[in-house]
């Protein structure tokens, strides 16, 4: 298979979200020693572009969304030890510790944002659901992260984001990592009462949100 | 005569009630339900079940699902604040309520959503008492005047202070059951009594798929022992957190209904249990969760055909909008949910003043529900036979001139045969415009007023109102709250 044509079937593969393809041409890239930094510009992430275009011109709904953004994480996952060994920097848009709060086991809406951010090009740390506030400062200490996501469905854990900010200014780590909230019962009103730096409405806003956080 | 139709609709055919019946008790028993409480996972432990500690993981045999189901009540009643009054969930009985628990209030000003604060509460709470097609009131308002760790009790505390109604609420932690539960018990006199006439039904959530939080299996199970109905608020969204076909989300509601209702029985044998739930068909563009969407209309229908299939009781958030103010799309989408569910046969209705994703509630939206509530009470009453012969009398005398304004037949039935709303218009338009070419929501906000004047609140006597004060300072006071907002009792 020449060059050319590789590359659209990564594309291909991570258009249709077909996972399968998407991970096995990442091993043949590896296997057939491709310049893996050239498959990923201009293979997969073309296609995950293409993926947004469609989303933004209506092609696309959230199951073509979602899926070919996990085709697009799993892929990377493979080629992820071969770059660190051909000591390849891909670039990184920026990490990000995201959660949902302590009392909340509801994460449907995280994970959209999880998926969204990592398939966009952002190091996502998945905390999971009903997270502990420490765990979220620990984590990003850790990580040296640029961004901690809170998100938050009920109405009664939303506070939880407010504590948050609280905790991190009494460690003095207000401002070092950038905060952003989401969920069902937050708005930008709450954003700013409790001090967020950012809020997003949807998974879709939550890439513009973060870069612009993380460029800041 | 000729016994009265019950118009009904039922969505699902036996065979196909049959196997999602089979598919929910075959993912109970082999998939299990994760309860993330300690008492709940040591009742089932007891109960012989299987039960991993660790994974929190519960597999539930077929055998207890069906003792549990035999030792729920088929129907129950609640009872108003006076004790007098009682309503009887079972059969196809219906009774509205207002939707909750909206974390806004459209401003009635501005048509904008806001926050809401203790005045709201009040007003909503004596608003909903004096709508006469609402049976029961909600908490369906959160105050931000009080302390978020409060404001499960504090909804309830204004509600039983300025509404007669039973009582649609639920708690958000697990000590606001404590106070909750004590103000009830103020109101009856005794746990005893309250446990006889419930005053108030407690919702309780599991997280989709198939979970059941510490805070929720909690007030299952406080519930159960208390006497107070739990009503089950299984909640799939199609293709997010349940199957995305509509059968596929009902196979999960019933065992995530199933499952929170064997623990009210382990709990307590013979708790009373209502079959309910807040599922939505998932907006796969907009990611959001429209309760007005037809698709989430029909899994609320299937799932009541399904709840009355096991026997039990139902309850269903419908009879509400997406809209954001009170335009064509609140009404219809609201319209449309309200005729359905009474058309099930739904016991419990609970969606009245809703917007927005059940994040705003309307006080102008409850007034024109109540008439939208109204019309649902009416088509289900059916057409009756009133005489006999039906007609035939009338047209005895027939002739070119026959009025039937001027008979006496007109004047004895037509009043049971037709209702009449305030707030609806019916004017000729020429008469529409020397009113002022008002729209509905502009008639309704001048009813709202209307109705709060011409009917002062009927609050419980001095010495109830003083020891539920106690309990809601004592709550608050030991979550940082040193005093409550100041409240006008009259």
């Amino acid at each position: 298979m020449n060059n050319e044509k590789f590359l659209n079937t990564v594309k291909k593969a991570i258009l249709e979200g077909n996972k399968d393809d998407a991970v096995q041409l990442a091993q043949r890239a590896i296997t057939e020693k491709m310049d893996l930094n050239k498959v990923i510009e201009n293979g997969y992430i073309p296609g995950i572009q293409k993926v947004g275009q469609f989303w933004e011109e209506g092609e696309y709904f959230l199951p073509e969304l979602i899926t070919s953004a996990e085709c697009m994480k799993a892929a990377m996952k493979i080629m992820q030890p071969e770059l660190e060994k051909a000591q390849i920097d891909i670039r990184s848009e920026g990490t990000i510790v995201i959660g949902t709060i302590e009392g909340d086991i509801h994460d449907i809406g995280k994970n959209l944002v999880a998926s969204i951010l990592s398939a966009n090009g952002f190091d996502v740390v998945d905390l999971g659901a009903d997270v502990k506030l420490e765990t979220f400062i620990e984590k990003a200490k850790e990580v040296n992260a640029n961004l901690i996501c809170l998100s938050a469905l009920l109405t009664t854990t939303m506070t939880g984001q407010k504590k948050l900010i609280e905790l991190l200014k009494k460690e003095g780590l207000y401002g070092r990592f950038k905060v952003m909230v989401g969920g069902a019962p937050v708005n930008q009103k709450w954003a700013d009462d409790i001090g967020a730096d950012g809020y997003s409405e949807n998974a879709l806003t939550a890439v513009g949100a973060a870069k612009k956080l993380v460029e800041k | 005569m000729i016994k009265t139709f019950r118009p009904k609709l039922e969505l699902l055919s036996n065979e196909l009630i049959q196997k999602i019946m089979d598919e929910a008790y075959s993912i109970l028993e082999n998939q299990g339900v994760f309860i993330e409480n300690e008492e709940a996972l040591d009742l089932f432990q007891e109960a012989g079940m299987k039960v991993d500690p660790h994974s929190q993981r519960v597999h539930i045999a077929p055998q207890l699902v069906e003792n549990s189901l035999s030792a729920t009540p088929p129907s129950l009643k609640i009872y108003d604040r006076d004790g007098e009054t009682e309503y009887f969930l079972g059969g196809d009985e219906v009774h509205f309520d207002p939707g909750s628990v909206a974390v806004t209030i459209l401003d009635s000003e501005t048509q904008q959503e806001r926050k809401a604060v203790t005045s709201d509460l009040i007003r909503f709470a004596h608003l909903a008492d004096c709508l006469e097609h609402l049976h029961f009131q909600s908490t369906g308002i959160l105050s931000t005047d009080v302390s978020e760790m409060v404001s499960d009790s504090y909804r309830l505390y204004i509600g039983l202070l300025f509404s007669k109604k039973p009582i649609v609420t639920g708690t958000f932690r697990i000590e606001g059951f404590e106070s909750m539960h004590r103000m009830l018990v103020v109101i009856r006199g005794s746990e005893k009594n309250l446990a006889e006439k419930p005053l108030a039904i407690f919702d309780a959530c599991p997280s989709p798929p198939l979970k059941w939080s510490n805070l929720t299996a909690q007030s299952l199970i406080d519930s159960a022992r208390a006497g107070i109905p739990s009503e089950l608020i299984s909640m799939g969204m199609t293709g997010a957190t349940s199957p995305a076909t509509i059968a596929g989300t009902l196979v999960q509601h019933v065992a995530e209904n199933l499952s929170g209702l064997v623990i009210c029985q382990l709990a307590k044998k013979g708790a009373p249990v209502i079959f309910g739930g807040c599922p939505v068909s998932f907006d796969m563009r907009a990611g959001t969760t429209p309760i007005g969407a037809i698709e989430t209309m029909m899994i609320d229908s299937a799932y009541t055909q399904l709840g009355k299939h096991l026997n039990l009781p139902t309850h269903s958030y419908m009879g509400m909008s997406d809209a954001k103010v009170n335009d064509a799309q609140g009404g219809f989408e609201t319209g449309i949910g309200a005729v359905l569910a009474a058309l099930s046969g739904v016991n419990v209705i609970s969606g009245a003043g809703i917007l927005d994703f059940i994040r705003c509630q309307s006080l102008e939206k409850l007034v024109i529900d109540n008439e939208i509530c109204g019309m649902a009470y009416r088509l289900i009453d059916g057409i009756a036979q009133r005489d006999n012969p039906i007609a035939l009398d009338l047209f005895k005398d027939f002739a070119a001139d026959t009025q039937f304004l001027v008979m006496p037949h007109t004047r004895k039935w037509y009043k049971e045969e037709n209702t009449f709303p305030k707030l609806i218009d019916r004017d000729p338009y020429d008469i529409w415009v020397s009113k002022g070419r008002k729209s509905i929501t502009a008639r309704a906000k001048e009813e709202v007023e209307n109705l709060l004047q011409k009917n002062p609140p009927v609050l419980p006597d001095k010495e109830t109102q003083k020891t539920l004060r106690e309990i809601m300072l004592s709550d608050a006071r030991k979550n940082g709250m040193p005093s409550l907002p100041k409240i006008d009792l009259h």
